[in-house]
């Protein structure tokens, strides 16, 4: 089924807002989504209405509490075909989540000239945790280049997987929005005798996930590019490997006992959760969760391939040769990221001339500067789309990107 | 929001297309500067050469929006030749018009090209990319201060 994107639309407050008396199209979803009524709702309503910290505490609002937690839990689990509940380790965000494993498996697994293989088209919340356990332990970084179309090069992937003990690679770019064959690495790496970690960040909230048919170890993605709140991310690993990885942050919640002499550590999910968590933002995700399975992940999937296929299409038309759009041509391959270069403007300028007419994007190195030098680029403006936006805001990006003539006369 | 016209000054465009002082000059006698803007990535490199205490030559080299690339070409113009003393009070100045309570504090900015930048201030994520260029030249000048 279709998305209803009209009636989408009114389930986000913030975007029945005029400025200057005009409407928004917000196109920085690759960033951070906006957030349904829903997830507010489900927010303000712990804490007006049954607020208590999770647990420990034996009365009514703390046994509420707890569920409510358990329950986002287990819809996490579920939305990502995660076999048990268990293996979803709440975190701060994508960047805690992948820091989190680096720290406690790194420390525990890696050691002098062993291999960490990363691609060219990290995020930098999946290259400097690695680099931090890499400079401490002696270990090398190797890197899966990537093609002048932005698709992960993998001509010499035996050769580069030869001795590696870890593979941490994107499931799909922020900047490109090249969607990574996950799978086919991750068998690679397995055979190699590596232990495989994905980034789902920007995969999570546009495809249907399963984190069981992506092969993967360990897989971490971040609450607010999925409807849900700032401040909450998943860490999902395999049981075998979160009970064979040391803790991370030790204090309240994560131990079993506690002695003069040491300490034993809970079982899981607890082991890696230590002290008081984000209790409204770990509802707030499960709300969202839900909204995204009321839309169906499917018919998410199928709106987007469809938008990027008309914005794509619309930006070549409009503008030829003037426009360069990073990343695959083929919308299959790809999620709904626009990073482009309009003829020789500046992204910054790009981004302010868009803003003037309610179009919002991001411009800049989108925490990903090893990829913008290899592409041998400083910035690009990229607009993105997500479950509210339709071909009127990519109608709205090509016309506004015209602006640019009038101020620059290029 | 306030309009792009005060942004993007016809002046401000001028420079940015057609830098001015652009380039390298040799160190010594020259120092070399570099200034980045690690949120956004805007670069500049200022090349100052002073002699007997003036600002004798200047050149710059950068990448970058049109603010902080027009702001280095203006500000190339408006140093060359001038004292260092009075150079590092028109560092202060010039931040005095970008971010201060009082823009129109300095005479100088009033007269020079350099006021056509007071509308960045309209822009409050934009006058960092306005100022980079000015803080890099008072740490080129302190370098040229060690190596005299
Ligand atoms: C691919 C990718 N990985 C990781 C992150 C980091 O997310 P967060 O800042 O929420 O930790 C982002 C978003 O900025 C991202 O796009």
């Amino acid at each position: 089924m279709a998305l209803d994107v009209a009636a989408i639309k009114a389930d986000f407050p913030v975007l029945a807002r005029l400025v200057d008396g005009q409407p928004i199209h917000y196109m920085d979803s690759a960033a951070s989504s906006q957030k349904p009524t829903a997830v507010i709702d489900a927010m303000e309503n712990y804490y007006r209405n049954g607020y208590a910290s999770v647990n420990r505490g034996a009365y009514q609002l703390a046994r509420e509490a707890t569920q409510a937690v358990d329950a986002a839990r287990t819809a996490v689990a579920r939305f990502i075909g995660a076999p048990h509940a268990h293996e979803v380790i709440f975190t701060k965000n994508a960047t805690e989540s992948m820091n989190l494993f680096a720290q406690a498996w790194g420390r525990a697994n890696l050691g002098a000239g062993d291999v960490i293989v990363l691609t060219e088209m990290e995020h930098h919340a999946n290259i400097v945790p690695w680099q931090m356990v890499a400079a401490e332990k002696g270990s090398e970084i190797r890197w899966i280049p990537i093609t002048e179309s932005g698709e992960l090069d993998l001509t010499d992937l035996d050769r580069i997987l030869d001795g590696a003990k870890v593979v941490s690679v994107s499931a799909m770019s922020n900047v490109l929005g090249t969607i990574n064959p996950v799978r086919r690495i991750a068998d690679a790496a397995h055979a190699a005798g590596a232990v495989v970690a994905a980034d789902g960040s920007q995969y999570v909230p546009h495809l249907p996930t399963d984190v069981v048919e992506l092969g993967v170890d360990v897989f971490v993605f971040t609450g607010h590019k999925m409807l849900g709140p700032t401040g909450v991310g998943v860490l999902w690993g395999t049981t075998e490997l979160l009970d064979a990885m040391p803790p991370f942050l030790g204090g309240g919640d994560m131990i079993l006992t506690v002695t003069k002499e040491g300490f034993t550590t809970n079982e899981l999910p607890h082991k890696f959760e230590a002290g008081t968590p984000n209790i409204a933002e770990i509802i707030g995700l499960g709300a969202a969760v839900e909204y995204l399975e009321g839309l169906g992940m499917e018919a998410i999937r199928e709106h987007e391939v469809s938008l990027t296929a008309y914005g794509l299409r619309a930006l070549k038309e409009a503008y030829g040769d003037d426009i360069r759009i990073h990343g695959p041509s083929e919308p299959a391959n790809r999620g709904g990221i626009f990073s482009v270069e309009y003829k020789d403007v500046h992204p910054h300028d790009l981004g302010q001339i868009l803003d003037s007419h309610n179009v919002y994007v991001r411009a800049g190195h989108h925490c990903a500067k090893p990829l913008l030098q290899t592409m041998g680029i400083q910035a690009s403006a990229r607009a993105s789309v997500y479950v509210y936006n339709d071909e009127s805001d990519i109608d709205a990006f090509v016309a506004a990107l015209a602006g640019a003539d009038d101020i620059f006369g290029f | 929001m306030a309009g792009l016209e005060d942004l993007y000054k016809e002046i401000i465009v001028d420079h940015y297309k057609n830098p001015r002082n652009k380039g390298t000059l040799p160190t010594p006698p020259a120092v070399e500067e570099p200034g980045t803007n690690p949120y956004c990535g805007d670069e500049v490199v200022v090349y100052v050469q002073v002699d007997d205490g003036v600002v004798s030559d200047v050149a710059v080299e950068g990448r970058g929006c049109s603010i902080s690339q027009a702001s280095l070409s203006m500000m190339s113009e408006a140093i060359k030749g001038k004292p260092v003393e009075e150079v590092r009070g028109l560092i202060d100045e010039f931040k005095e018009m970008m971010t201060g309570a009082e823009p129109d504090a300095g005479d100088v900015m009033k007269k020079g090209e350099l006021a056509a930048l007071t509308g960045v201030r309209k822009f409050p994520d934009r006058i960092k990319c306005a100022i980079l260029s000015w803080n890099t030249l008072g740490q080129a000048l302190d370098k040229s201060d060690d190596n005299a």
